[in-house]
């Protein structure tokens, strides 16, 4: 049923050596972005919010928001990958249509496109991660955790993406999964505010947020305490992104070969 | 050996009917025609061949195998010119043939040879580092050639190669075609081209509606179809008209011209042009464009 084989890798191969062209471009915006938010949010915001309470105990506003930026920036390179580059690949540039005459499958091109989408959401999370850990915000080696899991979660974020591209008319209209799933999200999945200072009604839709998951996550490696709670959330986002991964395929099977 | 089988193949889009039962067979270093308006289902045929399209009915093997069991296989020995330009705007000209040869697997310096050498065999060397969009048309073009010759394809198929191309493009990609043909590859051509199908073509099929309507050498068909001559007579009228229709011959009326058909052409040119003077009738070969305007009519498509 899948036609899948390594050689789906060469369609990664063909992403990176584009990335690669125009690396100082690719580079900047997400060097740039953590520190526009830890300037906003840590210096503006965290002078009129001194300590957050987290799991009983205190931290600095900076501290508390820090992971949930690497999440963000996980979420935003993933989906927008997969959604706007994607499509624009698919539709506009008839590049799958290309790599299609060639031994390459459509599930082959499709799982590398989510591949390479994690791959992007990799790299802005490690930048991400470094930035961080400048400000020494991170507890180390608890942290380094937070790297393998933005690769997965990056996973997730680009196979949620990737549904969206199966299923579109036109690039305008990713206007609504942006307005209706990732905005949201950003500002509902306990990136800026702890989620217990929510009504309950709101923390139970929270945690139907992927992100929400991400985030927490993040924030217990972040502060060096790997739980229990870390495993399941990691297991909820990889059953989430295979599940994704595996509509796309269908889906985009259906469209391109009709 | 046949390089294609086909054999009662079909495709069906929800409704609509694009291949309808067809039946053809390419030999070894040959070039075959589709030929067809548009929407005739030439493109929908070859795209099954190159096994992008799954067929909803029918068999179909290539180069012996089933088009349906292993399209990995098949595709590799592929080498295909699609309708619409689909290179990689992202890419440089060399590095649209060297990524796409990795997609075959080939790499490394096998791989930047072959490349180097497809862009001289195309005339496109000194334009290597170019970006696509810095190419014209006519380049464009014959970069798509370059880059399906990347894996040494066994059978090359080439979907309308030169439409939209100026004559001295088209010339030069006919070029380029003879001699992979006499190097050994199979073509299989689709165009709505006549004098581009009679001049690379050994065999042809000329399609409508999905269905095959005749096939044979161009030759052959020529003969069979619209005899050796054509009179146009650019005067229509009744009389003519009830004149040639008296005298017994093939003709095809638009709204104002008669399309004569015969085997005799200089006597029967001089049949009538003694009759009605020699001023709006001309006498030429017949050529593939009649037959297929004959056959598949001369109303608008789409």
């Amino acid at each position: 049923m899948m036609n899948i084989s390594l050689r789906s890798m060469r369609v990664w191969q063909r992403n990176f050596d584009v990335y690669l062209v125009t690396w100082k471009v690719n580079f900047i915006p997400p060097l740039l972005e953590p520190l526009l938010y830890l300037f906003a949010f840590g210096i503006g915001l965290g002078q009129l919010v001194k300590d957050v309470p987290y799991e009983g105990v205190q931290i600095s506003y900076l501290r508390f928001i820090a992971p949930g930026l690497i999440a963000t920036a996980v979420m935003n390179h993933g989906f927008f990958e997969t959604t706007y580059a994607s499509f624009v690949r698919m539709y506009f540039q008839k590049t799958y249509d290309a790599m299609l005459s060639t031994p390459l499958t459509i599930e082959d091109v499709v799982l590398a496109e989510i591949v390479w989408g994690a791959t992007k959401a990799l790299f802005a999370g490690c930048i991400m991660f470094v930035v961080t850990l400048l400000f020494g915000l991170l507890s180390m080696p608890a942290a380094l955790w937070i790297i393998p899991i933005t690769f997965l979660s990056g996973l997730t974020f680009s196979a949620m993406g990737m549904c969206f591209t199966a299923f579109v008319k036109n690039i305008e209209m990713f206007n609504f999964p942006v307005f209706l799933f990732i905005t949201p999200m950003f500002l509902f999945s306990g990136v800026f505010f702890p989620l217990s200072s929510l009504p309950s009604w709101a923390q139970a839709v929270a945690w139907c947020l992927p992100l929400t998951f991400l985030v927490s996550c993040l924030r217990s490696l972040a502060l060096g305490s790997f739980n229990i709670a870390v495993i399941w959330q990691i297991l909820v986002l990889a059953v989430l992104g295979f599940v994704c991964a595996l509509v796309s395929l269908i889906a985009m099977k259906k469209r391109l070969l009709k | 050996m046949d390089i294609v089988i086909a054999n009662e193949l079909v495709k069906t889009f929800r409704q609509v009917t694009a291949v309808d039962h067809i039946s053809l067979r390419v030999s070894q270093q040959e070039c075959f025609g589709l030929l067809g308006p548009n929407g005739a289902g030439k493109t929908t045929t070859v795209k099954m061949i190159y096994c992008f399209l799954e067929p909803t009915s029918g068999e179909l093997i290539v180069f012996g195998e089933d088009a349906l069991k292993d399209p990995r296989r098949i595709k590799e020995g592929i080498g295909v010119c699609p309708q619409e330009n689909n290179l990689d705007p992202d890419l440089t000209v060399i590095d649209n043939l060297r990524v796409f040869a990795r997609y075959f697997d080939i790499t490394g310096s096998k791989a930047l040879a072959r490349c180097e050498e497809l862009l001289h065999f195309v005339g496109l060397y000194g334009k290597r580092k170019s970006a696509i969009d810095e190419l014209s048309g006519g380049m464009k073009r014959r970069l798509i050639i370059a880059r399906s010759l990347v894996n040494k394809p066994r059978l090359l198929i080439l979907d309308e190669p030169t439409t939209g191309l100026d004559p001295q493009a088209r010339h030069q990609i006919w070029e380029s075609i003879i001699s992979l043909k006499k190097s050994g590859t199979t073509v299989l051509l689709t165009t709505h081209y006549m004098d581009e199908a009679a001049h690379l073509c050994d065999r042809l099929v000329i399609m409508d509606k999905g269905k095959i309507m005749v096939s044979g050498s161009p030759k052959e068909l020529i003969r069979h179809h619209a005899g050796s001559h054509v009179i146009e007579i650019s005067l229509a009228g009744e009389v003519i008209e009830s004149y040639l229709k008296q005298k017994g011959f093939t003709f095809e009326k638009t709204a104002s011209h008669i399309f004569v058909y015969t085997q005799k052409g200089p006597e029967v040119f001089s049949d009538i042009t003694h009759k009605f003077g020699d001023g709006g009738c001309s006498l030429r070969m017949a050529n593939l464009e009649d037959v297929f305007l004959k056959l598949t009519g001369r109303e608008l498509r789409e």
